[in-house]
């Protein structure tokens, strides 16, 4: 009995043992003791850090705070948001519209924030539309986005939405080189070589407003243009692009793209294209794009249709742009903090090279170069090239930096972050990621001025490592401290939709500047009510009005009738209140829509087209108040025809036994 | 599990498994003391203003209120531009839930609120009125009835002037 216990125990503890040499990655030996400290943010302390993350096929953009993970709120972008009434409101329907009419949904990459001399400045965030390619403009006063522009020629927008050091321009090039817009794209898919053409585009940003515009496209080879970076400091006015599909293939891309050695980091002279704008070398091509923006005063969106934008041609003004061979598909182009080094990381090399700026300048004015591609001067590799990381790990996607010289590369297929130095190319340390890491993020890492306290990890695959819910699992953020000489984990989230690219910045750049509440006294809406004594009911036709008010804990007016069948109803809510975090919802039984969300001091249009005569309540749908509850209403809705008059009030058929 | 059954067929084995049993519990319980102590520790104030809901403040002044009023200077009579300056913030920031009667709808009328209150205390309630809420006793009482906490509608010191010039001409004074 005893012999076999023990024996019991002995096979037992083995299994253990043996479980976890099969399983090296895990948490147990990844974490350490005193981890969990510092990611520690206690009850109602403030995280030092905001991280915008991209919500990839989700469409949106996520706000967590660093070193929590906390979820702090989700930015509708591209995609309907019914929780908020995004791109359901009358107000923010133009706000999804493009030159292909209303698009509900997209998928958003790459977060990128506004930059003055390099440094985040903390006013804006950017994303970008992947499918129907746009690129949005959030302002971080009300974590709102405000603008989103569509790019004309172009497919696939990914390599996006990057911008210069002074955010003179944000960028976006296409993924999926077609036909340019104004020319024929009915022709055979096998045609590419001759008909597709990869588009580039500059977005001008309004130092004060924001305001975004297409500068100027230039129209490169048919490629596959998959990331960029701007160069900073010396090498501000030159933006670096990595190309994929060199071999310009229309199927099977898994194979058919990885047939050459090499593909390109293509290294464009912005600046020069910008003394070409101005001598006039733009050929103004007609196109069709909207460009939406939306309003604080009146709380809504304008959507309008732009018919032309100005093209530079890479093939006749051979001095812009220029082709640095880099290994094997190449996914992030990533420049250094001092804007000398641009590391390229060609997804199926087994090295990482690390191009030199000044290295790229000696070669381009010494002509050493190894022929051309497509018009565009190709620069021998050797010439640019500063040295190799060798044997770093495989698959190396995205680089960033910490500032202090070390750069940090994730590895998709080996499932780690490397870190090394940019000086001597050396590997320092390696940490697991679980599993598949895409981006990393260090806040500030692709500035001027990184701030290295943190790197998070953003992470494909997370089987096994949550509790399970069925077939689709959560992505994850995986969050180091990268403050001592070897990372080290601190804390595994997951995340909304598929996190891209993040960026991160210290919480007081924004903390300070939020809006809390909208004036009313400013509210400029054209239905606007200041106040229960302008509240109405107005028809005009088959038009319903209702200027609607509510307030800590009613809405006014709150007993509707003469609506008919037939009729399109507009409730244009005004949120009186003036205190933050008060906002009020609205929603009606049996509408083809969403709610109302209603932040103090604004007006929001729900449209609502009844089909069947009947009793309609209505209330708010966010806890106001202790008498939340009691906030409710109702609409009757008669039969087409019915000679019932529009009739509204507010506590006028109290029941007698309550008088 | 099976060792535990086999343990208590034993019958040597029970009282020493109670021991150990409650050893551990003490163990776990003293633990948990701990971690609550270092979490108090740890845990700062909270970054709202709500941490004293007291009746027993006694910096509190129920005639003064709280906030950035001390005295107001009335003048001689009543101002009719401010008050009619008054009338229409109110329409806009104030009638949805106080009638100008004495007849209570959210919040209570307003007939014979200047005689009831301070100059100081009505402005200072209308501007601040969170911090009121939680230390007026005369306005936790009104809460008890109401049920809604008076929201703070972003007045200017000028729109808490007007809209007192209005009550005092609601309240009859020429």
């Amino acid at each position: 009995m005893k012999t076999n216990q023990f024996l019991l125990a002995y096979v037992f503890a083995a299994t253990i043992v043996l479980a976890v040499a099969c399983k090296p990655k895990n948490t147990s030996n990844a974490v350490s003791g005193d981890t969990a400290a510092k990611a520690y943010v206690a009850p109602g302390q403030y995280d030092s850090y905001y991280n915008f993350v991209s919500g990839g096929f989700s469409g949106q953009i996520s706000t967590y705070g660093l070193p929590s993970g906390r979820l702090l709120r989700v930015i509708p972008v591209f995609s309907v948001d019914p929780e908020k009434g995004w791109g359901y409101s009358e107000e923010t329907k133009p706000m999804l519209n493009t030159s292909h009419g209303f698009v509900p949904w997209d998928d958003l990459h790459h977060t990128e924030m506004s930059q003055t001399n390099g440094e985040i400045d903390g006013r804006w965030v950017f994303g970008n539309a992947n499918n129907t390619p746009r690129v949005a403009r959030i302002d971080l006063k009300t974590f709102r986005t405000a603008e989103i522009i569509e790019l004309p020629n172009s497919a696939g927008n990914h390599s996006s939405p990057f911008i210069t050091e002074n955010t003179e321009y944000v960028i976006a090039g296409t993924r999926f080189s077609v036909p340019p817009d104004n020319a024929n794209g009915d022709v055979a898919i096998n045609t590419y070589k001759q008909n597709f053409k990869g588009y580039i585009s500059f977005i001008s940003v309004d130092k004060e407003k924001g305001n975004m515009d297409i500068a100027f496209q230039i129209e490169c080879p048919g490629v596959n243009f998959d990331l960029s970076h701007a160069g900073k400091g010396k090498s501000h006015g030159w933006f670096f692009f990595s190309c994929y599909n060199t071999e310009q293939a229309s199927t099977l891309l898994e194979v058919n793209a990885s047939q050459k050695d090499k593909d390109f980091i293509m290294a464009v002279n912005w600046k020069k294209a910008e003394e070409y704008i101005k001598a006039g070398k733009g050929k103004k091509v007609a196109v069709k794009y909207a460009h939406n923006s939306y309003s604080d005063e009146t709380h809504s969106a304008t959507s309008t249709i732009r018919t032309e934008v100005l093209v530079l041609d890479s093939k006749e003004l051979t001095d812009i742009c220029y082709m640095i061979p880099c290994p094997k598909s190449p996914h992030g182009c990533d420049v250094d903090p001092t804007g000398e080094y641009i590391v390229g990381s060609g997804k199926l090399a087994a090295i990482i090279p690390v191009f030199s700026f000044d290295k790229l300048q000696s070669a381009i004015a010494n002509k050493q170069y190894d022929g051309m591609y497509e018009g565009i001067p190709v620069v021998k590799y050797e010439a640019a090239l500063y040295g190799e990381v060798k044997k770093p790990g495989l698959g190396p996607l995205h680089t960033e930096f910490d500032g202090k010289g070390n750069a940090y590369t994730s590895f998709f297929v080996s499932s780690e972050v490397v870190k090394w130095n940019i000086k001597d190319l050396k590997v320092l340390d390696r940490v697991p990621t679980f599993y598949s890491v895409g981006h990393l993020c260090i806040p500030g890492g692709d500035s001027k001025k990184p701030s290295p306290k943190y790197l998070i990890a953003y992470n494909k695959i997370t089987k096994d490592r949550y509790l399970p819910t069925g077939p689709e699992l959560a992505q994850s953020a995986q969050l180091f401290d990268i403050s001592g000489d070897k990372m080290q984990m601190i804390l595994d989230f997951p995340t909304i939709g598929e996190p891209h690219y993040a960026q991160a910045v210290e919480a007081d750049k924004i903390k300070e500047k939020q809006v809390k509440i909208f004036k009313i006294d400013d509210n400029k809406h054209a239905y606007v009510t200041k106040g229960e004594k302008d509240a109405k009911v107005v028809r005009e036709g088959n038009k319903v009005h209702v200027y609607m008010t509510s307030i800590r804990s009613h809405f006014a007016p709150d007993n509707i009738e003469g609506v008919k069948v037939g009729d399109e109803i507009y409730f244009h809510v005004t949120n009186l209140e003036q205190d933050w975090d008060v906002p009020h919802g609205f929603a009606v039984k049996g509408a083809n829509n969403a709610e109302l969300l209603i932040m103090p001091g604004e007006t929001c249009t729900l449209k609502w087209v009844p089909e069947k005569a009947g009793m309609y309540p209505m209330y708010c749908t966010d806890f106001c108040s202790a008498l939340h509850q009691e906030m409710q209403g109702y609409i009757r809705v008669s039969p087409a025809g019915s000679n019932n008059a529009i009739k509204f009030s507010l506590g006028e058929s109290v029941p007698e036994a309550s008088k | 599990m099976n060792f535990k059954h086999k343990h208590s067929n034993n019958p040597t084995k029970p009282m020493r498994q109670i021991l150990l049993t409650a050893a551990l519990a003490i163990m776990i319980a003293s633990c948990g003391n701990q971690n609550q102590q270092t979490e108090e520790k740890t845990t700062q104030a909270p970054l709202g203003d709500n941490t004293a809901a007291t009746n027993e403040n006694p910096s509190y002044d129920p005639n003064r209120g709280e906030g950035k009023f001390t005295t107001v200077d009335l003048g001689d009579g009543l101002n009719k531009t401010m008050a009619d300056a008054g009338n229409a913030i109110q329409g806009v920031k104030c009638a949805s839930c106080h009638k100008t009667s004495d007849e209570r709808l959210v919040g209570p009328g307003w007939k014979g609120v200047t005689e009831r209150r301070t100059p100081a205390w009505i402005m200072n309630f209308i501007t601040n009125p969170d911090p009121m809420i939680d230390k007026d006793p005369e306005v936790q009482a009104q809460l008890e009835i109401c049920l809604v906490r008076m929201p703070n509608q972003g007045l200017t010191d000028d729109e808490a002037r007007n809209i007192l010039e209005f009550m005092r001409q609601n309240d009859g004074v020429k």
